[in-house]
Parts: C-alpha cells; structure tokens; sequence
C-alpha cells in the first residue's frame, strides 16, 4: 500500500521504511518553535525534568511575536523569560525586537530559509502548519510537548491519513489564497480534516504563488487538520533560492512526493476559477459566504498576520490602496508581517500610500489576532480582518464581530466601509 | 479510578479563545487562569463549578489555539473530567500531556444534560449517569496513549525514555 507525502516524511524521520495511518511512531525534528506566549510554560517544564541544555541550539527557534513589542507588564515578563533562556542557551535562532530577521513567526521562519522539503518541523502554535507550502511536515503542539522536544529532539505522532485536495484551473481576479482555503473550510467544516493531511496537488498548484501557498497551508489547522502540504515545483525551488541558497546547492533536502497508489480518505476537487471573493462570519471560520452577498457595515480592518502579512500581501493592499481613502470613521491597520516586509514596503514606498489612504502601520506583531493589543475591538464592534480566527471574544470584546477575509476584500471594505469587493471601487469610483 | 460530579454541558466546537481568551495569557499560573475559565461563553462556570465536577461537550472540543493554558485553566477549575464526542487534536495531545481526564463519548453527549450527576470510571471507560440510570462506555484510549497517562504524564515518561540512552 502507497504512503502519502506525509507519511514518507514521517517514515523517514522515524527511520522506517513504512508507516501506515494510525500508527505511533518516535520522530526525529528538524525544527522545534516556540513563542513568548508558549515558551515560557515550556521553560518552566523544561526546567522542572532537570534539563540543563537544549538537543541542539540550532534548531530550537524562539520568536517574541504575540504580545510584542510587550504591551503591559506581565508579557513584559514572560518576552524576558524566554529572551534569558535564549542567551543562557545560546538559541541560534532568537530573533529579537529590531533584528532583521524579526517578525510573526510564521512569516520569519520560511523567509529567514529555515524551512525546507521533507523537514519535520513542530511548534508550541497551532499555525504552525504553515510550513507544508515548502513541502515539509509541520505540526502545532502545546507547550509541554515543546520542553519535552527540546530535550530529546523527536516527539511522537500518530500518522494521519490524509484528503487530497486536487486544485484546478487558475483563480479569478482577486482571489487569492485566503479565499481558496475559506471556500474549502466552508465546504467541510470546522473539524472536515480533523487528525488528518490535507495534501494538495493539481494543476491549479502552479497558479498559486509562494505566499498563497503559505496562506493555504496556515489555515489547514481551521479545518482540523494536523497538516497541509504542497508538492514541490519550480516556485518552491526559486523561493529556497531567494531565501537559503547554501542549502538549496548543498542538496541538504528531500522533495518527497506521493506514491502512485497511496491511499486517501476522501478526494475534493476545487475548481480555483469557481472560488468567489470569500468571507467567514462570525463566529467560525467555516461559516462561509461570498463576499459580494455581505451588506455590513464595519468599524475596523486589520491587514496583517501569520495568514496575510506576507510581502505579496501588503503589495496587493498598497496596490488596491493607491490613490484612495479609507472611508472617514474607520480604522484600518496594517501590519507587516516581518521586518524585512516592513522594509521592503518602505523601501518601495508602500508604506506612504497606506498613510496616505489614512491607515496606520505597526510593527510587526500577532497583536490584534489573538485579542492581544494594537486593535482590540469594542462591545458591538465589527472587523473585516486577514486574519484567521473569528471566535466568539477572539479579537476584544465578547460582543464583538470579527469577519475573514483576504487582502482585496479587506482593502475594498476599509475604503467602503462595508464589506465590499475590490470590483465595487471600480464601479462606484 | 472513578470521579463523580455535576455535568456542566457545552455543544459542538467549543474553542481554546472561549475557554480561556487570550487576554490572560499573560500568566500561565493555573490558579490566575481557572478564574477566566470559559467566561466568554458561560460567565458563571467559575462560580458554580464544583471540585470532581464533569464537562460534556460535542465535537471538536478544544479547537483553536495550541495554548496548553486551555486544559490547565479547566483543570484547575476543578472539572475532573471532559467528556466528548471527539476532540481537537492539539487539545487532545495537551490535555493528556497535562494531566487532565478527558474521554471521547458521542452518545453521553447526546444522552446527559446539564445538572446530571454522572460517574466516570478511568480504568473501565464506563460513564453512568446516576440522575438517569443511563450507561456509557467511552472509546478506548490507544495502548501509546495509555503508557503516558500511566508514566503520570508526557515529562515522566519523556524522563524514562531519555534516562535509558
């Protein structure tokens, strides 16, 4: 019986030749990612077992993103609890405040070339899934599991089974990857995917750039899977050439592919030119509607996020941005994803069109996602946000609304007010 | 082991964010943590939970975020077991690894209501419901899963693994 890509990573990691769906099997990690809000438990348990030094320092990653720059005083400790424990490791990969390779960790670690085909990767995040658009395995977990992996430097798993999301065609004018992956939540629910892979192939593969893929695979975890991943092609290679071309000539990496026979649970065909302009109302990110059928009005739109603060991202806002305002009365913030976004958006002068349009720019942080700071929302209040989570209280008060959505759509809506499509500035301007 | 209390009933889906918002995850200390227990969706949970009381949920419990602060808040809460139809897998991982009950049950969700007085016995996975007469008998954990809980937890048994190389 043929292995899905999953599964040969997983094998190979655990030094079998075959695994099967359902078995538990011991493997060893590439890369082991904390941040300041998952860490500093993982300390704790790390240091309570007697621990003295992490397996090894350079694949231990720990990334201040969450409540940083630290909005009060308590995550003020817990950024220092794990900046000490860093220093005291002598953590390879710590990027502090400043740091070029700073950032929203899910946006750092590929961009800083820590990611490769066939690495099998875990982190104290559930977004850490993100990383299968390069091919590899990757996997959120919680913070004990964390200290324990970075004691021993493998973990176990139970092998999923895996979906195969067969992607056609080519996506219509402002869709993109965020609404690709909202229509396929919308389609099988909150837990349609729950313990398995969600593997992706097709055609409609090579329609979808980097980042696109990197906004697929971050939201597998909404659906329930324990991973999404993409072949391997020319975009993938060219991306590990941009990021980390030492590794990419060394060879150091293992494209896995599917066997021929390989067995799915269930096989969904997404025709990428039928996906609308998508949204998820309150209060799940499978409670899916086309964006052109919303009539709402709004108070605020957050650009940004391990989902959407990639550079192609805060270009196609700028782009949708330039020479408009955001409508009088609402907030928007928008929210570079990394440090070298952030640069590169000032470099090319995208950060002037966003002020000009009347919206401001943070630093890169998680922030107002997770209802940490830097755009938590009243009672009543409303949100077209690019984020990934719309739970009840997930972005401020308990009574307040949050609506997913991609980039164009979130643009449109801070210029209308309301949740629009790119398509009704054309027609109304 | 067996644990008796009353259940406290959630339906489908219920999410990390409501189980403990990320507003309070500045502290990981359990004991700031159960004051918050599911205070976006059932305000009064911390006030009329009782210690060895149960949780009844439907699928998908625990979905969401990858904060272990969830299972430590409800454990600290004094719910001494969750039971439901299935969980969310990070949930799943996190609760065992921190030490809190939980069990996979579609029919006791179906059959218990809220206020019910139910016993749950570990060693058999048999759930009753002493308010209705009703028996139920939880999905078995895999014999992996069982060695962890039995090692006391992920650490313990982590230590054994790394202590014999």
């Amino acid at each position: 019986m043929g292995m899905t890509m999953t599964q040969k990573i997983l094998a190979a990691h655990a030094g079998l030749d075959e695994v099967r769906s359902a078995d538990l099997i011991e493997a060893k990690l590439d890369l082991v990612l904390g941040n300041d809000v998952t860490t500093p438990p993982a300390i704790k348990v790390f240091k309570d077992m007697g621990a003295t030094e992490v397996f090894d320092k350079d694949k231990v990653c720990m990334v201040p993103d969450h409540f940083t720059p630290n909005k009060d005083i308590k995550s003020a400790e817990l950024a220092k609890c794990m900046r000490c424990f860093a220093r005291e490791q002598n953590i390879t990969n710590y990027f502090e405040l400043g740091n070029k390779k700073m950032g929203i960790e899910h946006v750092v670690l590929p961009e800083n070339g820590l990611v490769f085909p066939g690495d099998l990767i875990i982190g104290a995040d559930s977004h850490t899934c993100t990383y299968g658009a390069l091919g590899a395995f990757s996997t959120g977990v919680g913070s004990t599991d964390l200290a324990c992996a970075m004691v021993s430097g493998s973990t176990w798993f139970k092998v999923p089974e895996a979906i195969k999301v067969v992607l056609k065609g080519k996506p219509s004018k402002y869709v993109t990857g965020k609404d690709t992956i909202l229509h396929l939540i919308g389609q099988i629910g909150v837990d349609g995917a729950l313990y398995k892979s969600l593997e992706f192939t097709g055609d409609g593969v090579h329609e979808l750039s980097m980042d696109q893929r990197l906004t697929i695979c971050n939201m597998a975890i909404e659906c329930g899977a324990k991973n999404g991943i993409f072949p391997i092609d020319e975009i993938t290679l060219e991306f590990m050439e941009r990021v980390n071309p030492g590794r990419l000539t060394s060879g150091n990496y293992t494209a896995f592919v599917p066997d021929e026979d390989a067995v799915y649970s269930e096989v969904i065909e997404i025709d990428l030119g039928s996906v609308p302009l998508t949204v998820a109302l309150p209060h799940l990110p499978s409670n899916t509607s086309a964006a052109s059928d919303v009539n709402l009005p709004i108070d605020q739109v957050v650009i940004g996020s391990c989902t959407n603060g990639r550079y192609e991202d805060i270009k196609t806002a700028a782009e949708i941005f330039k020479g408009r305002k955001v409508k009088e009365g609402i907030r928007c913030i928008v929210i570079p994803g990394s440090q070298k976004v952030y640069r590169q958006a000032l470099d090319e002068g995208l950060l002037a069109i966003f002020d000009d349009a009347g919206c401001v720019i943070s630093t890169p942080t998680c922030g107002p996602c997770l209802g940490g700071h830097m755009g938590i929302l009243a009672e009543g209040e409303r949100c077209v946000s690019t984020t990934n989570r719309n739970f009840v209280g997930r972005m401020g008060h308990v009574k307040s609304e949050v609506i997913l959505a991609g980039v164009p759509v979130a643009v449109a809506s801070a210029i209308m007010g309301k949740v629009a499509t790119p398509f009704d500035l054309e027609g109304g301007n | 082991m067996k644990v008796q209390g009353k259940i406290f009933k959630y339906n489908d889906n219920v999410d990390t964010d409501v189980i403990i918002p990320a507003r309070h995850l500045t502290s990981a200390d359990p004991e700031v943590l159960k004051l918050h227990c599911m205070e976006d969706i059932d305000p009064d949970f911390v006030n009329q939970v009782k210690a060895g009381d149960i949780m009844v949920a439907g699928k998908n419990f625990g979905c969401g975020s990858s904060r272990e602060h969830a299972p430590i808040a409800i454990k600290a809460s004094g719910i001494s077991l969750v039971i439901a139809s299935d969980f969310a897998r990070i949930f799943y991982r996190n609760a065992i690894n921190v030490g809190l009950p939980i069990m996979e049950c579609p029919e006791a969700y179906e059959g218990i209501m809220p206020g019910d007085e139910v016993e749950a016995d570990f060693d058999t996975g048999t759930i009753t419901d002493k308010t209705t007469g009703k028996v139920y008998k939880a999905t078995p954990f895999p014999e992996f899963i069982k060695k962890i809980i039995d090692a006391g937890g992920l650490v313990t048994y982590t230590q054994q693994k790394t202590g014999d190389n």
